[in-house]
């Protein structure tokens, strides 16, 4: 489960990113998060990730409490976690498999475990036919499948994909989202990061709309209403 | 899963090694050259000390008894000089042996004629503890009742103290100087790794890695370079030393210097420089590795 409660985050350079950010995504729950650049959603995102602390209000991430979180601890919580980039972030002379398997292991699975569970993950996103493939040797489509399996493989509470079809054509980028939401079916909470106006409109979902800082919209049906 | 990790934190340090074959070669190389002249000058500072031991066991004070003294009463101070701070041991030698051994080392008796042991004073040899304190100690003895005039080499004593000062200031000094350079040179080539590998060290960050799991491999990649650089330098300091103390020091007419053998010191050497070698590959690898794991 994510909680924003009336969360504030400024940067050193004095810049106000959010102002009294709050909304809830419980356990399960599939939601947009749009807005035009600068909006604040990536900075919702480093929020979620750990990357940076809130200035005031409480961040709530499968249960860790991000604003007093101990260091040490930040591993375990990014453990509930899965995060889908834009630009993939595979590792380029790793293949397929050992991409995926290389979350398993950095987390201490066993190579049991990680024989047991990575060809699962493979054939979840339709990939168990190319594990040997190098990244350079896929499309964007399917190197970004990897980057879903890598997510997914250490069976995280909740997958953060951020902006997952900015660098794909329609069909893939339909094909991507089809996959997420066979995931958020299987039980994981889901939340994606875009500012595609078609994509999130062609899905029937919770969308949170984020402007200035602030949330504007949050509600089903596709609606969102800013306009750049 | 420890055996697992155990064998991933190698394999991983090793491979990087080879990944960066260029800079492990260079880092190498540098820890050599400073364990090199680290070695050589605690080797140089070592023997300049065994020599000046030597030659501080030879030094001496002479401390003459008042010639009005009776035998009996110049040796009843033995006692008294004895139990003076920084008195290792005093010796005494009567007039009689001091005539004695004055005529035998001057030759010619004819020279002597007419004198006798009564022109000599009895008197006591006195060994020092510490060199460096012979002239508290020559006021200490000046101080005995009974003795009339102490004689002591003070300027030989300082400029011991001072060489042995100076050799050890330097060789520390130098130490110090070289273990920092190699620590930049190591942490420098633990760093270019990290810097190839910032995107995997992020992946690893995003999916949950510990600090000490991806600091782990790094530590490797130094430690297996800190060893590799002491061994070796171990190897070529113990060649260099015994190239210089058998064949030049013994062909060039300095063989009445006191050097120590290599195998004395040879175990002391090696456990420095292992613990120097894995101290910078360590500490290297910790320094480069540091600013990756803050987020």
């Amino acid at each position: 489960m994510v909680q924003f409660t009336d969360v504030f985050k400024s940067y050193e350079n004095g810049a106000k990113a959010l102002r009294g950010v709050s909304f809830t995504i419980r356990d399960g729950e599939f939601a947009f998060l749009v807005g035009p650049s600068g909006s604040g959603k990536t900075t919702i995102i480093k929020l979620l990730t750990g990357e940076i602390a809130p200035t005031d209000g409480k961040v709530l991430v499968n249960d860790y409490d991000l604003g007093t979180i101990k260091f040490s601890r930040m591993p375990y919580m990014r453990r509930t976690l899965g995060v889908v980039f834009q630009d993939y972030r595979l590792i380029e002379d790793k293949s397929v498999y050992e991409n995926v398997a290389f979350a398993m292991r950095v987390v201490g699975a066993s190579n049991k475990e990680i024989r047991r569970r990575v060809p699962y993950v493979l054939e979840l996103v339709g990939l168990d036919k190319r594990t040997k493939r190098k990244p350079q040797e896929l499309s964007g489509g399917e190197q970004q499948r990897v980057a879903i399996a890598r997510a997914l493989v250490n069976n995280p509470r909740l997958i953060i994909a951020d902006e997952p079809t900015g660098n794909l054509d329609p069909a893939r980028s339909l094909e991507i989202m089809m996959l997420l939401q066979k995931i958020n079916e299987l039980g994981t909470t889901v939340l994606v990061v875009t500012h595609e106006k078609e994509l999130v409109e062609s899905f029937s979902k919770r969308v949170i709309a984020i402007d200035g800082g602030k949330i504007i919209s949050d509600g089903m049906g596709g609606y969102y209403n800013y306009e750049r | 899963m420890k055996g697992n990790r155990f064998t991933y934190y190698i394999k991983e340090g090793i491979d990087s090694i080879f990944t960066h074959g260029f800079m492990s070669f260079a880092s190498i190389c540098i820890i050599v050259a400073c364990l090199l002249i680290m070695g050589s000058f605690t080797l140089l500072a070592l023997n300049v000390d065994e020599v000046i031991d030597t030659m501080e066991s030879q030094n001496e004070i002479m401390a003459f008894v008042n010639e009005t003294y009776t035998d009996e009463q110049a040796r009843a101070i033995q006692e008294r000089i004895e139990g003076l701070p920084n008195v290792d041991e005093a010796v005494f030698i009567s007039r009689e042996e001091a005539w004695d051994d004055f005529t035998a080392t001057y030759g010619d008796p004819a020279a002597f004629e007419g004198l006798d042991a009564s022109v000599a004073r009895d008197r006591y040899v006195v060994y020092l503890e510490d060199i460096s304190r012979m002239a508290e100690t020559q006021q200490a003895l000046r101080d005995v009742p009974g003795i009339a005039n102490v004689r002591a080499h003070l300027e030989i004593s300082e400029g011991f103290v001072k060489i042995r000062n100076v050799v050890t200031l330097v060789s520390m000094l130098l130490v110090a100087i070289l273990f920092v350079i190699s620590l930049f040179i190591m942490s420098n080539t633990v760093k270019l790794t990290t810097f190839e590998r910032r995107d995997e060290i992020a992946i690893m960050k995003m999916v949950g890695a510990t600090s000490s799991f991806i600091r782990w491999p790094f530590v490797v990649q130094g430690l297996i370079l800190g060893l590799v650089g002491a061994l070796l330098g171990y190897v070529m300091e113990w060649g260099i030393y015994r190239l210089l103390t058998e064949k030049l020091i013994a062909g060039s007419g300095l063989s009445f210097l006191t050097v120590i053998p290599f195998s004395q010191v040879a175990l002391p050497i090696l456990a420095a420089f292992g613990a120097v070698g894995l101290g910078v590959g360590v500490i290297g690898s910790l320094m480069a590795i540091k600013n990756y794991l803050k987020v």
